[in-house]
């Protein structure tokens, strides 16, 4: 009997009968020809974050994205009426990336008035008009108004910017999200400006490490580092109170003694001298609550993890968030993003909590990185596919069947049955 | 006659032995030094720092956050990497994550300081 009660229907699993309880294929990660239609399906096809309101403060503020899943750079920019658009990053001249420094895979943010292409200086302003043509008369009836910046469809969420390279989507941003989702509208991720950054490049497909944070199944013990030595048991186990999904996306509650009630010598040295660690800063300015952060109900509450798919992770901590993205590079590599995400520090001691709780983070998502190279070289052999989860890999179960799914409905849709 | 440049508070003129090696601006440096370091020399700044860890946070919390100092300012760095190397003492045991592998993560955004 578990410590966390389960579903009528005996598992978490189960409720869900679509996802099936058999073994899974792995294939979709290790597939160079599932990936190739995995861009078309999904990464062109879903709503995609891209960034916070925060990172473009004032019109004109700029950053570009390179999404190598879609073979497409995007200029995200404020304009004069404060609207955030994005355009794909292309001179509408002669084809040349618009924004970009010295390295054109590399991307670059900041504030301009316009945008000026480097090879023959055409001029687009922030709503993306064509502005300036050099020698204008040389041309041959040329019609500026048709030659303004292409658009992508761009569209906020609670401060999230988000983007969608269908040129019609399925789906508005909200319907996209969906319920479960948009329960967090009044959760005040604005207040959480105080950011710590990170980038890596892992050599596994994307999935394979969205993965590792998706299921706590792993924590005793790939990360039994997590509790001081002295007090930890050999058999440990992990439980999540409560999972759910709707649609494409899926949370996990846990519980949480809040960690400084506990015995001193369930602590690091280091946590007790700075009041912070692994689960973040001790006294955070407050708790914020929202009707979609614990739906559960779990008690006492600990962290609720969004996976917002495709490849978007928010994890939601007592006043702090934390945030993954995994951007594919190929169908075996991936860019993935992170960052902490604080109230801003009003003293020092609140300052080294947080590089606390960041350099924490670091050191064992480096450990759940470390397991990458392995995996992706071992599910390659494409001997063994055949992998049974059990019923806390639930959310694992969940992602690779809706990626599988919407690449087989965009391959039916482009040869229907009986063609 | 050799003046040497005190970094530190007069406070904590103790470790200024150890201020050139430790006193790192930005995490990449002190992830670095810990990689880098012999894990004897990383124990005798833990060793020697523990004793006044809290009183060392304490003393740079008296002062603005956004008007440190700079001898304050070497001090926060100071306790930066004492934090960075309790990860190696007290977590792991050597410098680098358990089962970390050939992976690697990079901090590219942090407030200053």
């Amino acid at each position: 009997m578990g410590k966390w009660p389960k579903p009528a229907e005996g598992s978490w699993t189960e409720h869900y009968p679509e996802l099936g309880i058999g073994p899974v294929s792995f294939r979709d990660s290790t597939s160079p020809e599932f990936y190739e239609l995995e861009r078309e399906a999904v990464f062109k096809r879903a709503w995609l974050n891209v960034g916070r309101v925060e990172e473009v403060p004032r019109v004109g503020s700029y950053f570009t994205k390179q999404i190598d899943a879609a073979k497409s750079s995007v200029i995200v920019v404020k304009g004069k009426d404060d609207k955030i658009r994005a355009f794909y990053n292309i001179c509408r001249h002669r084809g040349n990336k618009l924004v970009w420094n010295d390295f054109p895979n590399e991307d670059v943010k900041g504030t301009c008035r316009q945008f000026t292409c480097k090879y023959h200086a055409w001029r687009y302003d922030l709503e993306g008009s064509l502005k300036f043509v050099q020698q204008p008369a040389e041309f041959f009836d040329l019609d500026t108004s048709a030659y303004g910046l292409a658009p992508v469809h761009c569209d906020t969420w609670n401060g999230f910017i988000f983007i969608n390279f269908d040129p019609e989507p399925r789906w508005s941003l909200r319907e996209f999200l969906g319920p479960m989702i948009t329960a967090l509208d009044d959760y005040p991720f604005d207040k959480m400006t105080e950011r710590y950054d990170f980038i890596a490049h892992n050599n596994s497909n994307w999935k394979i490490f969205a993965d590792a944070f998706q299921e706590y199944y792993h924590v005793p013990s790939l990360h039994s580092q997590q509790v001081p030595s002295a007090v930890r048991q050999p058999n440990a186990t992990f439980e999540c109170g409560h999972f759910r999904i709707d649609g494409p996306h899926r949370l996990v509650s846990t519980a949480g003694t809040r960690r400084w009630l506990l015995d001193p010598e369930y602590m690091y040295p280091v946590e007790r001298a700075t009041r912070s660690g692994l689960v973040g800063p001790w006294r955070t300015p407050e708790t914020h609550f929202s009707a979609g952060l614990n739906p559960g109900g779990i008690e006492p509450w600990g962290i609720t993890n969004f996976q917002i798919f495709p490849n978007l992770e928010i994890l939601i901590y007592h006043g702090w968030y934390l945030l993954y993205r995994y951007w594919p590079t190929s169908h075996n590599t991936h860019k993935f993003e992170a960052y902490n995400a604080f109230h801003p520090a009003r003293t020092v001691r609140e300052r080294i909590e947080h590089e606390v709780a960041s350099v924490v983070l670091k050191e064992f998502a480096l450990q759940d990185a470390g397991m990458l190279g392995g995996t992706q070289a071992a599910l390659e052999y494409d001997v063994v596919d055949d992998f049974p989860l059990n019923d806390q890999e639930i959310l694992v179960r969940h992602l690779h069947k809706v990626a599988v799914d919407w690449v087989e409905e965009y391959k039916n849709e482009r040869s229907p049955v009986g063609v | 006659m050799i003046v040497t440049e005190s970094r530190l508070p007069s406070a904590f003129a103790e470790f200024e032995p150890y201020a050139e090696k430790w006193c790192l601006e930005t995490e990449t440096q002190r992830w670095d030094a810990r990689l880098t370091t012999p894990m004897p020399e990383i124990r005798d700044f833990y060793d020697a720092f523990t004793p006044r860890f809290e009183e060392a946070i304490d003393y740079c919390d008296k002062f603005p956050l956004d008007d440190l100092p700079e001898d304050v300012l070497n001090l926060l760095h100071l306790i930066y990497s004492m934090i960075m190397l309790s990860m190696a003492v007290e977590i792991f045991g050597t410098q680098k994550p358990a089962d970390s592998a050939d992976a690697e993560l990079h901090r590219v955004n942090a407030p200053v300081p």
